[in-house]
């Protein structure tokens, strides 16, 4: 059982995010690390491995820190990772981000019976790349797993909805996304850290890939961001003192808002 | 261990203490238990053995590592880190310094799994602050020894499943000469175990009475193979476990500070802030400061214990400053947190209480200015 995980390097929430000037995230300025919702895609890998004696491999593109969210992911349990570290790769959109993730897959041998990925980046957070990933690679996707099983070539997963949930069947191979409802991701061990060094971790360019630079970067981008701004600091809040007349000064700040 | 691979192990246990330990401090003070989940997972990341050798797959710390990673275990409940921190710490390192080859082989990797819990047992009844007069002996008999007495005060009797028995095997009581150390399997037969003790604070760490009536053992048990080398190997255990407790001191009391200044910016008299009273930043200011001074001396005395220039002095003045400096840093959090420090709802309540006991165990601070005074003056 082979399966390849796609993370990603994204900028820790706890630090101030900022953007270049370029109007792209910056990655350079900010502490960065494993998106925590690819955490659950890592994890619901290294189980499914375990229990049918499979292989992980863990793969990502971003620039050269993006080595750190790999590192975290060999410390966890993976068997090796793959760099996708190209200059023309900044600034890529989804579309050229999935182009290039299923050129690195189809670079593998052997080829994955299940791509993992999260539900979505938490910098980005559109969630589109893996149904883009799966329609470039041929595979079924079955998106936003909170319940993932593998058995006699075919994956069974449940998907959680407001008010039912489904549960859906695909044949291997298959890329599914999963939520962070599916397990709880386990913290590297100390023998997984000391192990993790030893692992292969292969770094590929564009040109190893066979990927027209052209079609990627942020001049090929299908959506541009304009401009940005910080988001205004939050209001003080307004304290109602009752005197006896709470519920009408309640009532009237409601109306006030269009709220009645 | 590369500096690299250390910062990721720091890194994970960091993680682990803010993000499970934390939340479940309310939890462990309420049943006085570390949950199965949290004694699982830190089995599982190799928290039982940071201090084994690596060759005994253990994580093998060096002091200076073993200090800096005892700051983030110190961070949260100490009962946390007392649940593994025999096996690392006094009971484990009886076996690594002191050990046979085939104890070690043995023990040391049971030890550093956590499949095995090991505890220290010297401490007795008119025999804790100077051990030298203990009444637990252990007498030949045929191919083994036969052990009677008595410990108390006895860190993870409860969960244990081997005891580091110290034990008179000749020569007078009050001498030092003639103590040696047993392996002792807790389902021995004559060996009875206590009652968790009810104590001040760090609820959720385990101590109790543990007894010998008659305990047999085979020779295999006497640790090194050798009569007497008991004493040395106390003292050798401990003054290890003194720079450790030093650095547990630094991390608590870095906790306590950070809480009491989100207590002192977050909350106000009247229109101003806690944190903008004078005599509030300069309680925050001291606790800074002793921390400050406090973390420095435990990672000079690591590097000595380390460079082997002291391993006894430094340990001794370390844990002594850092588990005073404690003390007085719980009684200013209190102090900054005004009437609501004297309420279970708030951490440096409970702190307060835990941090107490650092002047008692593993050597009194009286203890420690007797061994620290009676280094300095013995060559005038
Ligand atoms: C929570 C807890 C966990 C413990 N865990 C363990 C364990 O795992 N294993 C173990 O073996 N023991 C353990 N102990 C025992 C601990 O090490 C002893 O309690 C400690 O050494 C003090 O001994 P004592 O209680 O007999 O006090 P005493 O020695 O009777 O001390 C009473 C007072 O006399 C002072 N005093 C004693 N001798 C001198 C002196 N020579 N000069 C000046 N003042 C002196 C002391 O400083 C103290 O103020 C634990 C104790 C506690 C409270």
């Amino acid at each position: 059982m082979n399966i390849v995980v796609c993370v990603k390097y994204v900028p820790d929430a706890q630090a101030d995010r900022t953007f270049s000037v370029d109007n792209t995230t910056d990655r350079a300025g900010v502490d960065g690390l494993l998106s925590e919702l690819d955490e659950y895609a890592v994890e619901e890998a290294l189980k499914i491995a375990e229990a049918n004696d499979g292989e992980v491999t863990i793969l990502t593109i971003g620039p050269d820190r993006a080595a750190d969210a790999l590192k975290k992911a060999l410390q966890m349990g993976a068997h090796r990772a793959v760099h996708v570290n190209d200059a023309a790769i900044h600034g890529s959109d989804a579309i050229a981000t999935s182009l290039v993730l299923a050129k690195a897959i189809q670079k593998l041998d052997p080829q994955p019976d299940l791509v993992l990925t999260g539900m979505a980046s938490t910098d980005g957070t559109m969630g589109v790349v893996p149904t883009m990933l799966a329609e470039r690679l041929g595979l079924p996707a079955v998106t936003y797993a909170s319940e993932l099983t593998v058995a006699d070539g075919k994956v069974s997963v449940r998907r959680d909805g407001d008010l039912a949930s489904q549960t859906i069947e695909a044949t291997l191979p298959a890329l599914v996304s999963v939520t962070d409802q599916i397990n709880e991701p386990r913290y590297p061990s100390f023998k997984g850290i000391m192990a993790a060094k030893k692992k292969p971790v292969d770094t590929w360019t564009l040109a190893d890939l066979g990927v027209d630079a052209e079609l990627v970067g942020l001049t090929a981008a299908w959506t541009t961001v304009e401009s940005f701004s910080a988001r205004p600091p939050r209001q003080k809040g307004q304290i109602v003192t009752d005197e006896g007349d709470g519920g009408s000064k309640l009532a009237v700040f409601l109306g006030e808002h269009k709220f009645l | 261990m590369e500096a690299a691979e250390f910062e990721s192990v720091l890194a994970t246990v960091r993680d682990f203490v803010r993000e499970v330990v934390v939340p479940a401090e309310d939890e462990i003070e309420e049943t006085d238990e570390i949950p199965t989940r949290i004694r699982e997972q830190a089995k599982a990341m190799g928290l039982f053995g940071y201090a084994i050798p690596e060759e005994y797959d253990g994580l093998g710390l060096t002091m200076s590592e073993e200090v800096r990673l005892a700051m983030e275990l110190g961070w949260t409940t100490p009962s946390f880190r007392s649940l593994f921190g025999t096996n690392n710490g006094i009971a484990g390192q009886v076996v690594a310094k002191n050990g046979t080859p085939e104890q070690k082989q043995h023990y040391l990797p049971k030890f550093a799994s956590g499949e095995l819990v090991a505890s220290f047992a010297l401490s007795e009844p008119e025999a804790g602050s100077d051990p030298s007069w203990m009444r637990t002996s252990a007498k030949p008999d045929g191919d083994g020894w036969v052990i009677d007495g008595a410990k108390q005060y006895i860190t993870n009797a409860t969960r244990a499943d081997v005891f580091m028995v110290f034990a008179r095997t000749s020569g007078e009581r009050g001498t030092t000469k003639g103590i040696s150390v047993f392996v002792v399997p807790a389902d021995a037969e004559g060996l009875r175990i206590g009652p968790n003790d009810p104590k001040m604070g760090q609820r959720g760490s385990s101590t109790a009475e543990v007894s010998f009536d008659g305990v047999r053992v085979d020779a295999s048990t006497l640790v090194g193979g050798q009569e007497g080398v008991g004493f040395g190997a106390a003292m050798k255990s401990l003054a290890k476990g003194r720079l450790h407790i030093a650095a547990i001191c630094v991390g608590l009391a870095q906790r306590m500070l950070d809480e009491s200044i989100r207590w002192a910016t977050a909350s106000r008299q009247g229109e101003t802030r806690i944190a903008d009273f004078q005599l509030v930043q300069g309680m925050l200011a001291d606790c800074h400061t002793e921390i400050y001074a406090g973390r420095a001396m435990v990672l000079e005395a690591a590097r000595e214990y380390d460079e082997g220039t002291d391993q006894r002095l430094a340990p001794s003045a370390a844990k002594l400053y850092c588990s005073e400096m404690v003390g007085r840093v719980a009684d200013r959090a209190v102090q900054v947190h005004g009437g609501a420090g004297y309420m279970h709802a708030v951490p440096v309540e409970r702190f307060y209480r835990d941090a107490r006991l650092f002047r008692l165990y593993e050597g009194t601070s009286e203890v420690q200015r007797v061994i620290i005074a009676k280094a300095i003056t013995r060559s005038r």
